[in-house]
């Protein structure tokens, strides 16, 4: 069972992992976005880190809405509202349980990654977070063993965004240029899989 | 068309410049007295380009009278922000509306329309229909 706890680490993790890979994502947004986007995570995930030390939520629902709120407020790009309606919204799925199954962590994100799609219009392909967050709820299951491989699709992921062409956001102005770099926010989303799979491993 | 409070609008630009210098000309040329409520919510708390929520609310609870708030948004994170702050949360007034329009050309039809006792649906209309004019 996964306990508030667990998602508070979770986002320690990713706080972290944010924080060593910041001028790595800056550098890839500098390619096709408007070079802020390790700085805009790294101000959202350092205001998370603050909030839940100050509020202390009790149950994963609460962690994962508050979490969310917090990115909302304070990431200032485009990044803010999508990982806050990714977090709120998993969060608002898991409901007030205090301890939660493996399973429903995989649907609850499932519902949350579908929120994100809504909210920016993207597909599949389109060269986005999208791309790396789809084929991670697709490889998570019913245990945590899973959340290794989910981690690694969402790694693939972001790694197969290097050969299209961005079709939402400022990256799809540069058209065919957009061609040969590593969307940001596939990277970023790859980082946060990976970090909850190393909290469950 | 008429309510006895006007329906409010709010104005989001990555630069509070943009955001403050639309509602400007917005008022200007709505003209002839008092005008419904403009607020503008442009750039981060600190100065910088970008969207802040906190702006967007702020400048929400100001023109809110009651009648609805129009919210007029350039691009990006703002359109993000507002329609994130609207699907999940409860942060902006009852009756807020995220209105598909061009930012500039909207936010003077939205001015003219809810000065004029327009009620949310007339401001949301001549907004989006600003749109439809062609300047060649």
């Amino acid at each position: 069972m996964l306990d508030a706890d667990f998602f508070r680490r979770w986002l320690a993790a990713a706080a972290a992992a944010v924080n060593r890979e910041a001028d790595r994502l800056t550098e890839l947004d500098s390619a096709i976005g408007d070079a802020d986007h390790g700085s805009n995570l790294q101000r959202g995930f350092a205001a998370v880190t603050a909030v839940m030390e100050k509020e202390a939520p009790q149950t994963p629902g609460a962690v994962l809405t508050l979490a969310g709120r917090q990115l909302i407020s304070t990431v200032g790009g485009a990044s803010g509202p999508l990982y806050g309606t990714l977090l709120r919204r998993t969060g608002k799925a898991l409901g007030d349980d205090a301890e939660v199954t493996p399973a429903q962590l995989a649907d609850a994100l499932r519902a949350g990654v579908a929120a994100v799609a809504q909210l920016g219009g993207a597909k599949a392909g389109d060269k986005t977070m999208i791309d790396a967050l789809d084929p991670a709820v697709e490889a998570l299951g019913d245990s945590t063993a899973s959340f290794t491989a989910a981690g690694e699709a969402a790694e693939q992921g972001a790694l197969a965004t290097v050969p299209m062409q961005a079709r939402k956001g400022r990256a799809s102005y540069l058209g065919e240029r957009s061609i040969g770099h590593q969307d940001p926010g596939a990277t970023s989303s790859a980082l946060l899989i990976a970090a909850l799979a190393e909290v469950a491993g | 068309m008429s309510a006895d409070k006007p329906v409010g609008i709010v104005l989001v630009s990555h630069s509070a410049e943009v955001a403050a210098a639309v509602a400007e000309l917005a008022k200007g040329l709505a003209g002839g007295g008092a005008t419904a409520p403009v607020a503008p919510a442009g750039g981060t708390p600190d100065g910088g380009l970008g969207t802040s929520s906190e702006l967007i609310t702020a400048a929400a609870a100001s023109v809110d009278g009651g009648a609805g708030v129009a919210v007029l948004v350039d691009l990006g994170s703002a359109v993000l922000t507002v329609r994130a702050l609207l699907a999940e949360g409860d942060e902006l007034p009852d009756r807020t509306r995220l209105v598909d329009a061009p930012f500039l050309e909207g936010a003077v039809a939205a001015l003219v329309t809810a000065s004029g006792g327009g009620d949310l649906d007339a401001v949301e209309a001549a907004a989006s229909e600003a749109y439809d004019y062609r300047k060649v």
